[in-house]
């Protein structure tokens, strides 16, 4: 099966039914798979290769779902790319895929300007929303804009290219020698890792499932794809800044499904929830750091009837484990089991499997599991390693360190690397950093996390500056925030005359980290 | 009101473009020009409630209210306006 599929069989099942919702758009299956074809063929005329990889930069809205299932339609690869992305980082990631075509908007046209000689592999550039954008300089590439593009193409669905082996997406994550790299998924890694979790967490056609996470962050990005491979309801969001009116959506919705982030969940719980209804909500889910227990207590206290479902995954195999929400109470830290079709264990720096109670690196095994990172070898060697079998199969090392109960149950104990977990994103502190050290007036930078009751950890970056330069706490930020995606830009911002070294002369981190704590 | 789109929007650039102003217009929504998101969204609510001696309910937490520096000043001046009829004695 491929994950194009996923829309084709509900469009075949449930044509008029609506699919997603997002602001005053209602969309049904068979529109969605209409237009989804229309631009199949717009990227098959524009030239897109089988395998070709198409970039979309948008923020959550009907036409990144089309970027996504249009792009598969037509054999290419798709990668959403988190729409606070800077032009830098936009760039690098463009021609580090050699993307033929980006999918955006006309409004975001104008705030990419001085990208078009810097990307030279890009084709074609598809603008939607009203606006200017037929006038917009896009350069040497080929601008098409996406309504009356649409309005002209074929509906009518374009012969397969590819095969559950094809790569289907790539999705980019911080990596940590500072550069993004992006994770290769293949439909059948998507299609088994939707199979797993739709499973276990029992959806059906009836669910309306809000998603208020990103479609660049692979939780927010299996929202939409197990949304239209089971044939429910997406509501789509712009992100969680007005809570109150998300919960009013969800209640004129009667959404069924709640995915959080512990992030989501600290703002939800600032509300005061027990005066809403939400008779129809059944399930909610978390997962990129474990919710507090607190969290837990408070959600089950205003949502009896709700069942919640604590989970841990990396963008590396989407999904790693999930809680039972009937083991909830009695084990609340845990991370639950792998989910169904995947074998998880843990391992010493052997790599020789560790009994409960015992504490390693959690190693993940199945169909779920990428092929690699694009063109990094060595990185990619270094997450996948042979997994001693005797027939020739890699498995995935995750770089979390955990232990697990005599049951079998995970607990998260901590990372092997410096990566920083806020909000329920990953970064790496090198990609941090090495903005820092482009500011002119910096001679050391140490990026560290620090405990954040709302973030999880918050990035906090320590500076040294060149003699005699003058910069204050907010040029940082600024320059930071002009280069960053809104995630990565440190909460704060220390000046030092000197930053603590270790006994090799490197910047020491955990006396920064200590630091931080102590504040 | 003047007085206050203008300390609104100090506060705006200080806090979410870090001290510069970069042709940032009082009108201009914080959802779509992605200036101020969830947690900055906290943070505004926060220095509102402190900075203006005012309450803001969970049913008010809606971008009608808050989502540009004008409604921002509509809205805060709105719940001034309740406060002092509910409590004339702020008034001195």
């Amino acid at each position: 099966m491929q994950v194009e599929e996923f829309l084709e069989q509900s469009a075949g099942r449930y044509p008029d039914k609506t699919a997603l919702i997002c602001g005053n758009e209602r969309l049904t299956y068979a529109t969605i798979e209409a237009r989804c074809n229309q631009l199949a063929n717009i990227l098959l005329s524009a030239g897109l290769d089988r395998w070709g990889r198409v970039a979309i930069y948008t923020e959550n809205s009907p036409e990144t779902a089309l970027g996504i299932f249009g792009t598969l339609k037509a054999g290419g690869v798709f990668l959403v790319i988190n729409p606070t992305t800077k032009i830098e980082k936009l760039a690098y990631i463009l021609n580090n895929c050699r993307a033929s075509v980006l999918i955006t908007t006309s409004k975001k046209l104008k705030e990419i300007g001085g990208l078009w000689p810097r990307t030279p592999y890009l084709r074609t550039v598809i603008a939607a929303g009203a606006g200017d954008a037929s006038t917009a300089d896009v350069g040497d590439k080929k601008l098409i804009l996406l309504e009356p593009a649409l309005a002209a193409a074929s509906p009518k669905r374009p012969a397969k290219r590819c095969i559950d082996v094809d790569l289907a997406a790539l999705i980019y994550t911080s990596g940590s020698t500072g550069k993004p790299k992006g994770v290769m998924v293949t439909h059948l890694n998507i299609v088994s890792a939707a199979m797993s979790i739709t499973t276990y967490l029992e959806n059906t056609p009836d669910d309306i499932i809000i998603n208020l996470l990103p479609l660049a962050f692979d939780y927010g990005l299996y929202q939409l794809l197990m949304a239209f491979k089971v044939g429910a309801t997406l509501v789509l969001e712009r992100g969680f800044t007005y809570p109150f009116a998300v919960i009013e959506t969800m209640q004129r919705e009667r959404v069924t499904g709640l995915p959080l982030v512990p992030t989501i969940s600290s703002l939800l719980l600032q509300m005061d929830l027990g005066q809403y209804q939400l008779p129809h909500l059944r399930y909610i889910t978390n997962t990129a750091a474990a919710l507090p227990t607190e969290h837990i207590r408070k959600l089950r206290t205003v949502f009896p009837h709700v069942k919640i479902f604590s989970m841990y995954g990396l963008t590396e195999c989407k999904r790693v484990s999930y809680l039972p929400p009937e083991q909830l109470d009695i084990r609340p830290r845990s991370v639950g089991r792998g989910m169904p079709n995947e074998e998880v264990y843990i391992v010493d720096q052997a790599g020789k499997r560790l009994g409960s109670g015992e504490t390693g690196e959690l190693v993940v095994r199945g169909a779920n599991v990428m092929k690699g990172y694009w063109e990094l070898p060595e990185e990619t060697s270094k997450m996948l390693r042979d997994g001693g079998f005797p027939w020739p199969e890699k498995v995935l090392y995750t770089g979390d360190l955990f232990t697990s109960d005599e049951e079998g149950y995970l607990y998260w104990m901590g990372r092997k690397d410096d990566i920083i977990k806020t909000r329920g994103e990953k970064v790496s502190p090198r990609e941090v950093e090495d903005v820092l050290y482009s500011m002119p007036e910096i001679s050391d930078a140490a990026v560290v996390g620090v405990p954040d009751q709302l973030l999880g950890s918050a990035i906090k970056a320590f500076v040294t500056l060149k003699p005699g330069a003058t910069l204050n706490e907010q040029d940082v930020l600024r320059y930071c925030k002009d280069r960053l995606e809104d995630f990565m830009v440190p909460k704060a911002v220390e000046i030092r005359a000197t930053l603590p070294a270790t006994s090799t002369g490197k910047i020491s981190k955990r006396a920064l980290v200590l630091d931080g704590e102590a504040e | 009101m003047q007085d206050l789109k203008a300390q609104l929007t100090q506060f705006v650039v200080d806090n979410f473009l870090f001290g510069k102003a970069n042709g940032f217009k009082s009108s201009d929504s914080f959802l779509d020009s992605g200036i101020i998101d969830s947690t900055g969204m906290v943070e505004l609510i926060f220095h509102l409630e402190n900075a203006y001696a005012i309450e803001i309910k969970d049913a008010e937490l809606i971008p009608e209210n808050l989502d540009s520096v004008d409604r921002l000043a509509e809205f805060v001046r709105r719940k001034q306006a309740v406060v002092l009829a509910e409590d004339p004695t702020h008034a001195g």
